[in-house]
C-alpha cells in the first residue's frame, strides 16, 4: 500500500517556517513562491518577531512568532527553512496544530557532518512518532502545478502537466522545470527528495501511480539504499505506469566476488541497466533524454509494434532518420505496403521516393501533408510516423514579415497562407495521433533556433513535444516502442 | 571465500536442470584411461579440487586426448603437478565438446540488487568483448528470454557457420537453473564458462561454485 503523499502534494494550507525580511533567504523565497503561483489554500509564515513589538509584515503576509499561533487545523504542510536545532520543536508543536507534511528545506543533516546524521534520524523517528510524511532534509522543495503550489526555494514553477518528478538531485528537478516551461509539456507533482530520509524516490513513485493527476514517473537517482526494495516496488507500477529513470553515480557497491568472471563483469552499470529492463523501466542516460521520453511518454500512444515511417517534405532529412532507426535496436523502419504505397503514388508527382522515407521531394500541394499523415497513421501496417521538413513555410513568412516589402506586393497574403499551412501541418499531426491511436513525432531544430515558428508553437498548442531533431525523435520513440513492447509481452 | 570442486559445481547445477557435458572422476591415472575409454574419444582431463579454481591459467586442462596412453599421460602430469595448496585433488575426464559458440552464464551477489543472473559472449575474449546483460533473480521465462534478447551478438544466436540457431528455450533453461540457485544462501557466484553451444543446444564444459 502507497503511502498516502495527499498532504504533500495537496495541502488544505501551508506554513513556512524561516521567514525573514531578507529577500535571498530560503524562508523569504519559499513564502514569496507560495503566495505568487496561484495556489488557493491559507499560507502563513513563521519567522522572528519584530525587535521592536511591532507586526511584521512580510509580502503582505503577517508573521507568526511561532508555530504555536498557528490557526488549529489550518496548514497540512510545513515547510521548514529554520536550522537544525529548531526543528524537532518546530515539527512537534506544528503537528499538534494539525500539520500532516512536513518538507524540510534546511540542510545540515546527513549530507553535512555526524551530528547532522544523528539529527537526521531523530527527526525520522519523530516523523513516526507523529505519523507524519516527511520529505527531505536537505531538498529544494515541492510543486504541485494542479492546486497552484510552488513550495521551493528555486525557479521556475513549471507548467501544469502530466509528469510526475521526483529526483535526488533538487537541480535536475529545475532541469525539468525548465524543459518543462520550454517545451509545454507539463508536470503534475515535483519533489527534491533530498536526503530521503524518510520518503524515497519509490515511495514517491508509487503515489504518483495511483495519482490521477499524473500519467508518467521521471527519477534521477543515486545511492539507492535499498535497490532490491527500488526493483520491486517499481517493478510493480510499471505495467500501468510508466517511469523513466536516469540514474548518477559511478560505484556505489562492495567488493564482488572476484573468483569470479560473473563477478567482474558485473558492474554497477550492468546491473543497474538489466534491472531497469527487467521492471520495465525507461532508463535514459542523460536528463534531456530522460526528459523527451517522459514527454513523449505523456503526450503520445503506446505504439503496437516497433515499425516506423517517416515522412518528409525533402531529402538529406528522411535519410539520416532512415539510418537513425534502421541501426537501433527497438525500431524497424517498415517497408510500405503495397497498397499504401499506391495510394501514396496517386496524391504525389512522379518524383516522390516511393519508399520509406516517403519523400515528398517537394511534389506537395496545399492538402497533401494532412492527407498523407492522417493515410499513413491510419494504415493498419504503420505502427509509428515521425514527421520531418516543417517549418520551412514559417520561416519563409518570418523573413517575408520582417523585411521592409510587408505587407505590400501581396506579402501578407502569402505570409498569411504560409502560417496557416503550419499550422494546419502540426494540427494534422496531432489529429493523425489521436484518431488512428498511434505516435506521430514532429522533429525540427527549429524548436529551438526558432520556438515562435507558427508550426512550432502549433504543435505546442496541441499540447505535444515538437522534437528538436529526427535523432531524438528517433531516441524518444525507441523508448516507447520498447516500453510498449515491455508491457504487451507482460498483459 | 571458497570455491567447491569443479566435480562438485558440476553436480550442483546440473541438478538444478543446467546441462553439463558427459564427466566422470577417477583418482589415478589408470583410472581416469578406463573411464575415458568408458566415455569414447576424444576427452579432456583436468586436475580437480576445492582449492582450484583457475585450472586453465595453470594448464591443468588437457584437452583433445584420443587414446587412453594419452589419458593416463596427461593424467600423471596433473597429478604431478598439483601443489600442497591444492589439498585433495582428483582427475575429471569430460568429453571433449565442439562448437564454434561459446557463451558465458553466471550467478553472483550484487550489494545494491542481490542476486543476478548473467549471460555473456564467452571465450578467452569474454571480459575484454564485455558483451553481457544481466536480470535479477530469480527469472521468470520471460525475463530470461529478454535477457538473451539483450545481448549485442544477436547474429552469433542465429545460424551460425552450417550449424543451427541457439535454442533459445535451452538457454533460458539454463539462465531459470542459474536464478533458482540464487535461494541457496550458501552460493555466493556461479560460473559456467564456457558454455559451448553444440549443434543448438548450450552445455556447460566447466562449472565453478563460489560459497559464501
Amino acid at each position: 500500500m502507497a503511502r498516502d503523499l495527499t498532504p504533500l502534494f495537496e495541502p488544505r494550507g501551508v506554513v513556512v517556517t524561516g521567514v525573514s525580511s531578507h529577500p535571498g533567504k530560503f524562508g523569504f523565497v519559499t513564502l514569496h513562491n507560495l503566495l505568487s503561483c496561484g495556489y488557493q489554500g491559507e499560507v502563513f509564515a513563521v519567522g522572528r518577531p519584530d525587535p521592536e513589538g511591532g507586526a511584521t509584515i512580510i509580502l503582505n503576509c503577517p508573521v507568526l512568532a511561532s508555530v504555536d499561533a498557528l490557526p488549529e487545523g489550518a496548514a497540512e504542510l510545513l515547510v521548514v527553512c529554520t536550522p537544525v536545532s529548531a526543528n524537532e520543536q518546530i515539527i512537534r508543536t506544528a503537528a499538534e496544530r494539525g500539520v500532516r507534511a512536513v518538507f524540510v528545506a534546511a540542510g545540515g543533516y546527513s549530507e553535512a557532518s555526524e551530528e547532522g546524521a544523528a539529527a537526521e534520524t531523530r527527526l525520522v523517528a519523530l516523523a513516526n512518532e507523529l505519523d507524519l510524511v516527511l520529505a527531505g532534509p536537505n531538498g529544494q522543495g515541492i510543486t504541485s502545478p494542479p492546486v497552484g503550489l510552488c513550495a521551493q526555494i528555486v525557479a521556475p514553477f513549471p507548467p501544469r502537466g502530466r509528469i510526475g518528478v521526483a529526483s535526488q538531485s533538487g537541480n535536475f528537478v529545475s532541469a525539468f522545470q525548465n524543459y518543462a516551461a520550454q517545451t509545454g509539456i507539463g508536470i503534475s507533482r515535483s519533489v527534491s527528495a533530498g536526503n530521503a530520509a524518510a520518503t524515497s524516490i519509490a515511495d514517491y513513485v508509487e503515489w504518483f501511480a495511483d495519482d490521477p493527476e499524473t500519467d508518467v514517473g521521471l527519477c534521477y537517482v543515486e545511492g539507492l539504499t535499498d535497490g532490491r526494495d527500488f526493483f520491486e516496488r517499481v517493478r510493480a507500477i510499471t505495467p500501468r505506469m510508466p517511469v523513466v529513470v536516469v540514474k548518477g553515480g559511478a560505484t556505489t557497491g562492495g567488493q564482488r566476488a572476484a573468483a569470479s568472471h560473473t563477478g567482474s563483469l558485473a558492474s554497477d552499470d550492468r546491473v543497474f541497466d538489466g534491472m531497469a529492463r527487467q521492471a520495465g523501466m525507461v532508463r535514459a542516460t542523460t536528463i534531456e533524454a530522460a526528459f523527451e521520453a517522459a514527454a513523449t511518454l505523456a503526450t503520445q500512444p503506446l505504439p503496437g509494434g516497433s515499425g516506423v515511417v517517416v515522412l518528409t517534405t525533402a531529402g538529406g532529412w528522411g535519410v539520416v532518420t532512415a539510418d537513425a532507426i534502421t541501426t537501433h535496436r527497438d525500431l524497424t523502419l517498415t517497408t510500405l505496403p503495397d497498397d499504401l504505397l499506391t495510394a501514396v503514388d496517386a496524391m504525389l508527382p512522379p518524383r516522390w521516393s516511393r519508399n520509406n522515407p516517403v519523400d515528398l521531394a517537394g511534389g506537395e500541394t496545399r492538402e497533401t501533408i494532412p492527407e498523407l499523415l492522417d493515410m499513413v497513421a491510419g494504415h493498419p501496417g504503420v505502427d509509428s510516423v515521425v514527421q520531418l521538413g516543417l517549418g520551412i513555410q514559417g520561416n519563409t513568412a518570418a523573413l517575408t514579415r520582417s523585411g521592409p516589402f510587408h505587407p505590400d506586393h501581396g506579402l501578407e497574403r502569402i505570409v498569411d497562407f504560409h502560417e496557416r499551412q503550419e499550422r494546419r501541418y502540426a494540427e494534422a499531426a496531432a489529429d493523425a495521433s489521436t484518431t488512428h491511436g498511434k505516435p506521430v513525432l514532429v522533429a525540427s531544430e527549429l524548436a529551438v533556433t526558432q520556438p515562435d515558428n507558427p508550426m512550432v508553437a502549433a504543435v505546442r498548442g496541441t499540447d505535444r513535444l515538437c522534437y528538436p531533431s529526427a535523432d531524438r525523435a528517433v531516441a524518444a520513440l525507441g523508448h516507447l516502442v520498447r516500453y510498449a513492447s515491455w508491457r504487451r509481452a507482460r498483459a | 571465500m571458497t570455491t567447491l570442486s569443479e566435480a562438485d559445481s558440476r553436480t550442483l547445477v546440473a541438478e538444478a536442470g543446467v546441462i553439463v557435458s558427459r564427466w566422470a572422476t577417477a583418482d589415478t591415472a589408470d583410472n581416469a584411461a578406463v573411464v575415458a575409454e568408458e566415455m569414447g574419444f576424444p576427452v579432456v582431463v583436468k586436475l580437480c579440487g576445492e582449492a582450484i579454481a583457475h585450472k586453465t591459467e595453470r594448464g591443468l586442462v588437457r584437452l583433445s586426448l584420443t587414446s587412453a596412453d594419452d589419458v593416463r599421460a596427461a593424467a600423471t602430469d596433473l597429478l604431478g603437478a598439483a601443489t600442497e595448496s591444492d589439498g585433495d585433488v582428483e582427475l575429471l575426464v569430460s568429453t571433449m565438446v565442439r562448437g564454434d559458440r561459446e557463451l558465458i552464464a553466471g550467478l553472483v551477489r550484487d550489494p545494491q540488487f542481490g542476486p543476478c543472473v548473467m549471460l555473456g559472449v564467452g571465450g578467452v575474449l569474454a571480459e575484454a568483448v564485455a558483451d553481457v546483460a544481466f536480470r535479477l533473480a530469480p527469472l521468470e521465462r520471460l525475463d530470461a528470454h529478454e535477457l538473451i534478447d539483450d545481448l549485442g551478438s544477436q547474429t552469433l544466436l542465429g545460424p551460425f557457420r552450417g550449424q543451427p540457431a541457439v535454442d533459445r528455450d535451452a538457454l533460458a533453461d539454463t539462465l531459470c537453473a542459474l536464478g533458482d540457485l540464487a535461494g541457496d544462501p550458501a552460493i555466493a557466484s556461479i560460473d559456467l564458462n564456457p558454455l559451448i553451444v553444440v549443434e543448438g543446444q548450450p552445455m556447460a564444459v566447466d562449472a565453478l561454485v563460489e560459497r559464501t
